[in-house]
């Protein structure tokens, strides 16, 4: 098959291609015969729903798996990338979504680790500094050399990592989903760097889920799906709905289907609330607000801007530093109080907090609610009971397979969630805290769990909702709050959300300085 | 010479003797701990060392064997805790717990059946030990104030392994904070995953770090069998893995601070065996126990929060799993 | 996505275990080959040992009483993610409650004096199990390494007491006097003769019964009830625990009490059913055993149980062997002990991949 070959120079080969790539891991097969041809001194996307193989595709190439089957070929030459050592030779560098950094060492030692030049590292450290110095010049990416990592702002740790793989002698450049923790402003100052980059004849693959940054960067754009490669297009001659369609495979619908909210009385005020991290930090500051029952809020921000801490806090898992939390008029205890005050949670990292993933469904079923009659009888769990509730559940929420008794962890993203969902909604919340409801979460399984919420706010429920997904938080939500910075920088309706207002509160920009 | 004066000069020369295998068990410790593995098994890995050097030097007669079949043995024991705790991914608290156990039983076992003495290895041979050696001048300035006896009492008169304990130190404060081997290593115990996308294998070096471990295990165990004393004995370590391990934590995983924590232990050890029995004025007889117990207790009360803070290296006790 | 094929339960829990015990025995078998006796003679030698006659049957339970109780501390406590590796220092205080309640209410009626002892035995345990958990619990010290630091300090305060203050007076040897025959646990040979069963003289006493109770109570415990759910909640994870609602240091503090209070329990079988004195060291190293015992029973009560039977059974039969085969001594047990440690425990995966590509090659998912 003819993958989009390389245009622009003509006579210079493809700086990366791939041909048959096919790697499954036990019995999921991850990619399927990926072809990919990128062109040297371009920008290519690839995108992809979370799961459609795109970092497994990046990591044979980094070396980190061995692909079962394919080939591999870099300025159009074979190669045989068995290690990230190999792909380091052949000139590939690589900025990983969780960036693979030492934190308690300095951004020099972070550089100079893998390519000391040397057993001592006096020489090495010279030799960086004067070679660092230049390549900041070239691309404008400036960083204090002696600064420890971990005390650095995300998006200049983001900086490190492609000063890295420079400094290791790059020319081709894979980013794994870079701007899941940026704002749109930092977003848009690292697409200036790649442009920089491109521009001096470096080769870029941007791997996202997020199409305005395909649109924005990128020259070409290659869609994968369920492990394929399915399309491949030059940017300038797609749009955004056509990615999406192939994305998914078929026509989304990205609005949900609701009426107009009916607010009653308040369910959750909040006043002043501060609240810190576990070392002490305060990253929610001076937040008020208030969801009635009937409503669903929307809390939007990037990731990392206090909403976990909130969302923690709110359930009672986290202490209140100061200010006051009501939850229908009286104030809020601890996590197992909260429980029997009828609050649901739904938490943002379903695998960490959600539930265990070592134990059957049917023991996920009671998790927060071990404690109630229904459950234990004279210090007992009611284990037949439990297991034939969940049987229920995992029928009315078509949770596949449906067999109590296997462990959280083989089921599927979606189906994982759905159990969540489940547990937490048929306790029938007055309150219902939702983080991320649908990372993770195949197309079918967010369709579900979006009509579900709605229909819970139908029921004269409140739901205060939490997502990095500005799509999600605008469809969903009636009022939207804009966090940045553990401070809710404003407020707007659900409807008349304007993504780029919401990108500037999200950027710490308040409504009134514009 | 004052009394006191002497007395100041025999307890530290003690200290040194009894410093010098925690030195080299917690310098062992300081690799492997640092790499992310911990190294609970100093103690079997001492312990194997000393069998070997024992047996080793009594069949040959050569001391010089004695190290080398320790440092043998030490480093055979450090690639089992690898292949089980690195290429396995088995818990290293377990493995090294099993070897503790296993060498224990080992030692005695193998004793019996060669030397036919119940679990004991005599070390006859005249070249079998290393033996005290005398630095120069120290006969000529001994009679000099002050300096003369302190050089010729304490700094002389050693024999080569604990000279090799003490220098090793800085060798390895300058390897772990000036070489690429040691920025490797920092790296791997804190970020096993930044170092295996920067090209650098984590296994290798963890393995790496575990045998360097086993090597100075091994000298550490001939120090007790064929230097500070002349024989193997049934659980002649009697915990001074475990005391290292407890020294290298106090340290917080520095080499000096390390070696400090190794010389408080063992001027504990060595006041300990002084005032075995001894009336002190205005206290009475201090039970020996109690001094015994100082380090650990020490040592608990650190990991506790109560004084200081002992932050361990972040990947440590994980077996390093590449993200599916 | 399929869900991930798991090792059926048979393989899991019967087939893998014995595959790794089969390579520990196989190196012990090359060990006894270095030392220059016949391995195949060696097991027949060790299993008549241990199960050959009435007495030997009784010696293995009797070893096997303490295998449970060590055992059971260190599986209980890993319910909750801890490691305890102070088995030693607990059983130690487990004696010291036991010596001083015999001491002081050995002279009671014994269905007084005997209760009183257990309780002293559980208690000091438990206290020195208390200890790392609350360090655990509330300063966030690692119980692996404070457990370690502890058995060390039980030492010199046993050592203390022992040589200083409870020993027998106008004797050297560090050990109490013989407790007042009230406070002795029964032997089941006396027990069981009035009723007809004539078993061989051994010290198994009443003990085992109760180191099987235990296993039930523990059981009960950490799989029936909700305690036991919370328990499991908070070893396999933290953040859920705290989800929902669940305070980890407190299960942390009572699950090692728990834990230190079986492992004291351990004195019962020693010191009030066989020694009926109190000696220093009577530990022997039981506690560093119930790791292994733990370990080969992958934590789980009866599989304690099973793996303490095995245990008491190298004991006995080891003891046997080393009287028979005189290039064998008891120490080759405690090498043995390493192995099984080393196999079972930490090289437990070791054929795990090499399983799981079998059984999924034979039984082909679709995707």
């Amino acid at each position: 098959m003819e993958a989009g070959a390389a245009t622009a120079g003509g006579a210079r080969p493809p700086a990366v291609e791939l041909r048959g790539i096919s790697k499954s891991f036990g019995p999921v097969q991850a990619n399927r015969e990926v072809d990919l041809a990128v062109a040297a001194g371009s920008i290519h996307g690839i995108v992809g729903e979370n799961g459609a193989g795109k970092s497994t595709l990046m990591n044979i190439l980094y070396g980190f798996y061995q692909p079962d089957a394919g080939r591999i070929l870099v300025d159009g030459r074979e190669r045989r990338i068995r290690s990230p050592l190999d792909a380091i030779r052949a000139g590939i560098g690589m900025v990983h979504q969780h960036f693979m950094l030492v934190e308690p060492f300095t951004v020099l030692e972070n550089l100079l680790l893998g390519a000391e030049g040397g057993f001592t590292l006096e020489a090495g450290i010279a030799r960086a500094r004067r070679e660092i110095e230049a390549i900041e010049r070239d691309y404008g990416l400036e960083v204090d050399l002696d600064a420890v990592v971990k005390d650095l702002p995300v998006g200049v740790q983001q900086r490190v990592e492609i000063l890295k793989a420079l400094f290791r002698g790059a020319h081709i450049l894979v980013l794994d989903e870079p701007t899941g923790v940026l704002t749109p402003q930092e977003a848009d100052h690292l697409f200036r760097i790649l442009r920089n980059l491109r521009d001096q004849g470096r080769t870029v693959i941007l791997i996202t889920h997020k199409l305005r940054e395909i649109m924005a960067v990128t020259d070409r754009v290659s869609v994968m799906r369920g492990g394929r490669m399915v399309a491949h297009r030059r940017t300038a001659d797609t749009s955004t709905e056509e990615l999406a369609e192939l994305m998914v495979g078929r026509k989304v619908l990205l609005r949900v289907e609701k009426g107009p909210a009916r607010p009653g009385d308040p369910v959750l005020e909040v006043t002043d609330l501060e609240v810190r991290d576990d070392f002490g930090v305060p990253r929610v500051r001076d937040v008020s607000f208030t969801v009635r029952a009937g409503e669903i809020v929307g809390i939007a921000g990037v990731a990392g801007n206090g909403q976990s801490e909130l969302l923690e806090a709110l359930a009672g898992i986290r202490p209140v530093a100061r200010g006051r939390v009501l939850l229908g008029g009286r104030p809020l205890g601890d996590a197992a109080e909260a429980r029997t005050r009828r609050l649901g949670h739904v938490p943002e990292d379903r695998l960490r907090m959600g539930l265990v993933r070592s134990f059957a469904a049917w023991e996920n079923a009671i998790l927060g609610y071990q404690r109630q009659s229904a459950y234990t009888r004279g210090g007992f769990l009611r284990r037949r009971r439990v297991i034939a509730s969940c049987g229920d559940w995992m029928e009315r929420y078509d949770v596949r397979p449906r067999d109590p008794f296997l462990h959280a962890a083989d089921f599927s993203g979606g189906n994982q969630q759905k159990l969540v969902l489940a547990r937490e909604l048929e306790h029938d919340p007055d309150l219902l805290l939702v983080g991320q409801p649908t990372r993770g979460v195949d197309i079918g399984a967010i369709e579900f769990i979006h009509r579900q919420l709605v229909a819970m706010r139908d029921a004269g429920k409140a739901i205060l909702l939490v997502s990095v997904e500005l799509e999600e938080v605008m469809s969903l939500a009636d009022r939207i709050l804009v966090m940045f910075d553990g401070r809710i920088m404003g407020e707007m309706a659900g409807a008349e959300g304007e993504e780029r207002r919401l990108g500037l509160l999200m950027a710490g920009v308040a409504a009134e300085e514009r | 010479m004052s009394d006191l004066f002497l007395q100041i000069l025999l307890l530290s020369d003690s200290t040194l003797r009894l410093a010098t295998p925690l030195v080299l068990a917690a310098l062992a410790g300081l690799f492997s701990e640092r790499s992310g593995v911990v190294n609970i098994a100093l103690e079997g890995k001492m312990l194997g060392g000393a069998f070997a050097a024992a047996a080793a030097a009594q069949m040959t007669g050569s001391a010089l064997a004695g190290l080398f079949a320790a440092i043998g043995f030490a480093v055979f024991l450090a690639l089992v805790h690898g292949f089980a705790s690195i290429t396995n991914r088995g818990d290293q608290v377990v493995s090294g717990m099993a070897l503790n156990i296993m060498v224990a039983g080992l030692g005695p076992t193998l004793a019996d059946a060669w030397f036919g003495q119940a679990g004991r290895i005599p070390v006859e041979a005249e070249g079998a030990r290393f033996r005290p050696i005398t630095l120069p001048f120290a006969e000529e300035i001994r009679e000099v104030p002050v300096i003369g006896p302190i050089y010729a009492e304490l700094v002389s008169g050693h024999n080569i392994l604990v000279y090799l304990a003490f220098l090793a130190v800085p060798l390895v404060a300058w390897v772990l904070y000036r070489s690429r081997f040691g920025l490797r290593l920092r790296a791997v115990g804190e970020s096993p995953e930044a170092v295996d996308t920067a090209g650098i294998s984590v296994a290798g070096m963890r393995y790496r770090a575990l045998v360097v471990a086993g090597v100075l295990t091994g000298i550490a165990g001939a120090y007790l069998a064929i230097a500070q004393n002349a024989s193997f004995l049934r659980d002649m370590t009697a915990g001074k893995g475990y005391l290292a391990l407890a020294a290298l934590i106090f340290g917080k995983w520095r080499p000096v601070p390390a070696l400090l924590a190794c010389l408080l232990f063992a001027f504990a050890d060595a006041v300990q065996a002084r005032l075995q029995g001894v009336e002190v004025p205005l206290v009475g007889t201090i039970p020996t126990e109690a001094i015994q117990a100082i380090p650990y207790l020490l040592t608990i009360l650190l990991l506790a929060g109560f004084v200081g803070r002992a932050v361990a290296p972040k990947a440590i006790g994980q077996p390093y799993v590449k993200e599916r | 996505m399929a869900a991930r094929r798991r090792l059926p339960f048979w393989a899991e829990y019967l087939l893998l275990p014995l595959l790794n015990l089969s390579l520990a025995f196989l190196v012990s078998g090359l060990v006894v080959l270095l030392l220059g006796e016949n391995p195949i003679e060696a097991v027949r030698l060790l299993v008549y040992g241990a199960f050959g006659f009435g007495e030997a049957v009784g010696y293995t339970l009797f070893y096997a009483t303490n295998f449970i109780f060590t055992g059971l501390a260190v599986a209980v406590a890993f319910h909750a993610g801890l490691f305890n590796i102070g088995g030693e220092g607990q059983a130690a205080l487990g004696g010291l409650g036991v010596a001083l309640a015999a001491l002081w209410f050995g002279h009671l009626h014994p269905l007084l004096a005997i209760p009183i002892a257990m309780l002293g035995a559980a208690l000091f345990g438990g206290i020195w199990g208390f200890i790392p958990g609350w360090l655990q619990a509330r300063r966030g010290s690692h119980t692996v390494i404070t457990t370690i630091m502890l058995n060390f300090v039980a030492a010199s305060i046993m050592t203390y007491l022992l040589v200083n203050v409870i020993i027998k007076p106008g004797q050297s040897a560090p050990e109490t006097v013989t407790f007042a025959e009230n406070v002795w646990l029964p032997q089941l040979h006396q027990l069981l003769q009035p009723l007809g069963f004539a078993i061989g003289r051994s010290p198994l006493n009443l003990a085992f019964p109760i180191a099987l109770l235990c296993a039930l109570l523990v059981w009960i415990y950490v799989w029936k009830l909700r305690l036991g759910y919370e328990l499991r909640v908070v070893g396999r994870s933290e953040a859920a625990a705290l989800y929902a609602g669940i305070s980890p240091a407190a299960h942390i503090m009572l699950v090692m009490t728990i834990s230190g209070a079986l492992a004291g329990l351990m004195a019962l079988n020693e010191v009030l059913g066989a020694q009926h004195r109190l000696v220093l060291g009577f530990t022997g190293g039981y506690g560093f055993v119930g790791i292994a015992v733990a370990l080969m029973g992958r934590n789980h009560p009866i599989g304690v149980v099973l793996a303490a039977l095995l245990f008491g059974a190298l004991y006995q039969g080891g003891a046997e062997l080393a009287f028979d085969m005189p290039r064998i001594n008891r120490d080759m047990i405690v090498v043995i002990q390493g192995l099984v440690i080393l196999f079972a425990g930490a090289l437990e995966h070791m054929f795990r991949p090499t399983l799981e590509a079998l059984f999924v090659r034979t039984r082909p998912v679709p995707v």
